[in-house]
């Protein structure tokens, strides 16, 4: 298990790195020169010059993601264009505000989706099993901003609503799986089985359901906070995005990352502790 | 008579023929439509559907139903544009991770799982901003966030594909590594990429209407689905048709792509390889 965890958390070095150097090649993408790009038609030609210095654009770019990774090994993701303060203070006043609605988003879409997958697996076939499973279908089919606006328009605008989600539900192969099979044939109660032996197997797609999830559920959460003017990192990203502010954006998307980053070693760690077949020495 | 197998299968069927009435309205769009899509009439703004106005009007009494159908041409060309760019990256990827293996592998697996670890919509966001507003550039933006998916699944489908007797066999009697794997090994990939690709003409719409609904998507007055969207939020306590009519476009557009996605998989991928990757 020790072994297991090293290797996974070491995994996390060359990925990290990986995400630093797609965040930082957001800035050579940008066409033209990123000062005059960033300041509008109005700068003049000092201010976007005392601009390329403050970002260092005149040197190559190695030289330049060199310096972007001793910046970010200190703490620093540099500085906002439009909001003169540090990137990484800007982000941490609004990253709880988006990991509280996050988490309440998955815990709420969990429960409701794993308890209609084993009502819908015990009943298969019942009018519980259709109407989920077409719920599930045209829950992922629709779009998130869009449940999100009617929810608005339905709820008159409560602040502090969470949003939806989708959620995969495990699957009714877990009940006739051998150890379930087993477990029915020692006697015990229906509910047991389902609870101890059924649910104990669905976990682990749930699991990486979770994981795999997450992701889109931090992308929606800058949709949903938009439109529920929740104050956290979507609605950060919005505007970051609006006012074209480069280092804003790159911080918000290296944060983004590292979330979900983490998110999926939590998520690997405890399918390692789940998985009846994983004895991982 | 007896039905042909494939048009037995559900899911198939009304998937194919959302995505077939789709395609048919966006090709003969100037065709179908009734009115012009920038044509403002004061008088009628927020009219229900009439005989005039076959799915009612905008807040500026714009005709809804020739926007939608001219929106979709933009969907679907975005779509189309990403998915196959994203399917060709990623295949190529995928093939070559799993048939040579080794640091080839493990280098184009790890730099898979960089960009798997970006929240889609935030990457999209962040490279449409960088780039600008464009067809090409939020089709870029999405190709970047889906060829991962491509390469996973053809990189899983290749370590076993590489292993059969068949290629084996082509291996032993000669057969040069280009020719083994365009000729051997993809036809066998191609069964998961549809499936995938139809999938993925979903996701691809879904973010870009997310795109043009937060306004960065292709700028007014481009009857995009998400900007009708979000000018039907603006009045949704007193005019919801608009946003009701503007949102069930895109999700039944979605859900035609994933039907259609989830039959061709019964038929195409009995063994649901293209599962491996369905997930974002």
């Amino acid at each position: 298990m020790v072994a297991y965890v090293t290797r996974r958390l070491l995994l996390l070095i060359p990925m990290a790195i990986g995400m630093v150097v797609v965040t930082f090649g957001l800035l050579l993408l940008v066409p033209g020169d990123p000062a005059a790009v960033l300041l509008g038609p109005e700068a003049s030609p000092e201010m976007i010059q005392n601009l390329r210095q403050s970002l260092g654009l005149d040197d190559p770019w190695y030289v330049r993601l060199g310096g972007y990774f001793w910046q970010l090994l200190h703490g620093d993701m540099g500085r906002s264009i439009f909001q003169s303060a540090p990137v990484s203070e800007i982000i941490a006043g609004r990253i709880g505000a988006t990991i509280e609605l996050a988490v309440v988003a998955l815990l709420l879409s969990t429960l409701i989706g794993v308890t209609l997958g084993v009502v819908a697996a015990i009943r298969q076939g019942s009018i519980v099993d259709t109407v989920s499973m077409l719920l599930a279908q045209l829950g992922v089919s629709m779009p998130v901003y869009w449940l999100g606006v009617l929810l608005a328009g339905a709820l008159a605008g409560t602040p502090g609503w969470p949003p939806p989600s989708r959620r995969g539900a495990p699957r009714p192969a877990a009940l006739r799986a051998a150890a379930s099979r087993t477990a029915y044939a020692k006697g015990l109660r229906r509910n047991r089985v389902v609870v101890r032996h059924a649910l104990r197997n669905a976990l682990l797609p749930v699991l990486s359901v979770i994981g795999l999830r997450f992701g889109a559920l931090l992308g929606g959460a800058v949709l949903v906070e938009m439109i529920f003017a929740w104050p956290g990192l979507g609605q950060l990203t919005f505007s970051a995005v609006s006012q074209r502010d480069l280092p804003l954006i790159q911080g918000i998307v290296l944060t983004f990352a590292l979330i979900f980053a983490l998110v999926n070693l939590v998520v690997d760690l405890l399918y390692a502790a789940v998985d009846p077949r994983i004895r991982l020495g | 008579m007896r039905i042909p197998k494939p048009l037995r299968n559900p899911s198939l069927v009304v998937g194919g023929l959302i995505v077939l009435t789709l395609v048919s309205l966006a090709v003969f769009a100037p065709v179908l439509a009734t009115h012009s899509v920038d044509l403002p009439d004061m008088r009628n703004r927020f009219s229900y559907p009439s005989a005039e106005h076959l799915l009612g009007t905008d807040n500026l009494g714009r005709d809804l139903w020739s926007r939608l159908i001219y929106g979709a041409r933009i969907s679907l060309s975005i779509g189309v544009i990403s998915v196959t760019t994203a399917a060709l990256i990623g295949t190529t990827v995928g093939l070559a991770a799993g048939y040579f293996g080794g640091w080839i592998d493990m280098l184009l697996m790890r730099i898979t799982d960089v960009f798997l670890g970006f929240p889609a919509v935030v990457l999209t966001l962040a490279i449409v901003a960088v780039l600008g507003p464009g067809i090409v550039n939020i089709s870029a933006a999405i190709i970047a966030v889906t060829w991962t998916e491509y390469a996973r699944v053809v990189r899983a489908t290749t370590l076993v594909l590489r292993e059969q007797n068949y290629v084996q066999a082509a291996r032993a009697l000669g057969a040069s590594w280009p020719r083994i794997l365009f000729r051997e090994i993809l036809p066998n990939t191609l069964g998961p990429i549809v499936v995938l690709a139809s999938l993925g003409l979903g996701t691809a719409v879904i973010i870009e209407s997310a795109m043009s609904f937060l306004g960065f998507g292709l700028p007014p007055p481009t009857p995009t689905w998400g900007w009708t969207l979000s000018f039907g939020t603006r009045f949704i306590r007193d005019e919801p048709w608009l946003s009701i009519i503007s949102g069930a476009t895109i999700m039944i557009t979605v859900l035609g792509f994933n039907l259609l996605g989830d039959g061709l998989r019964d038929i195409l991928d009995p063994r649901q390889l293209s599962r491996v990757g369905a997930n974002k």
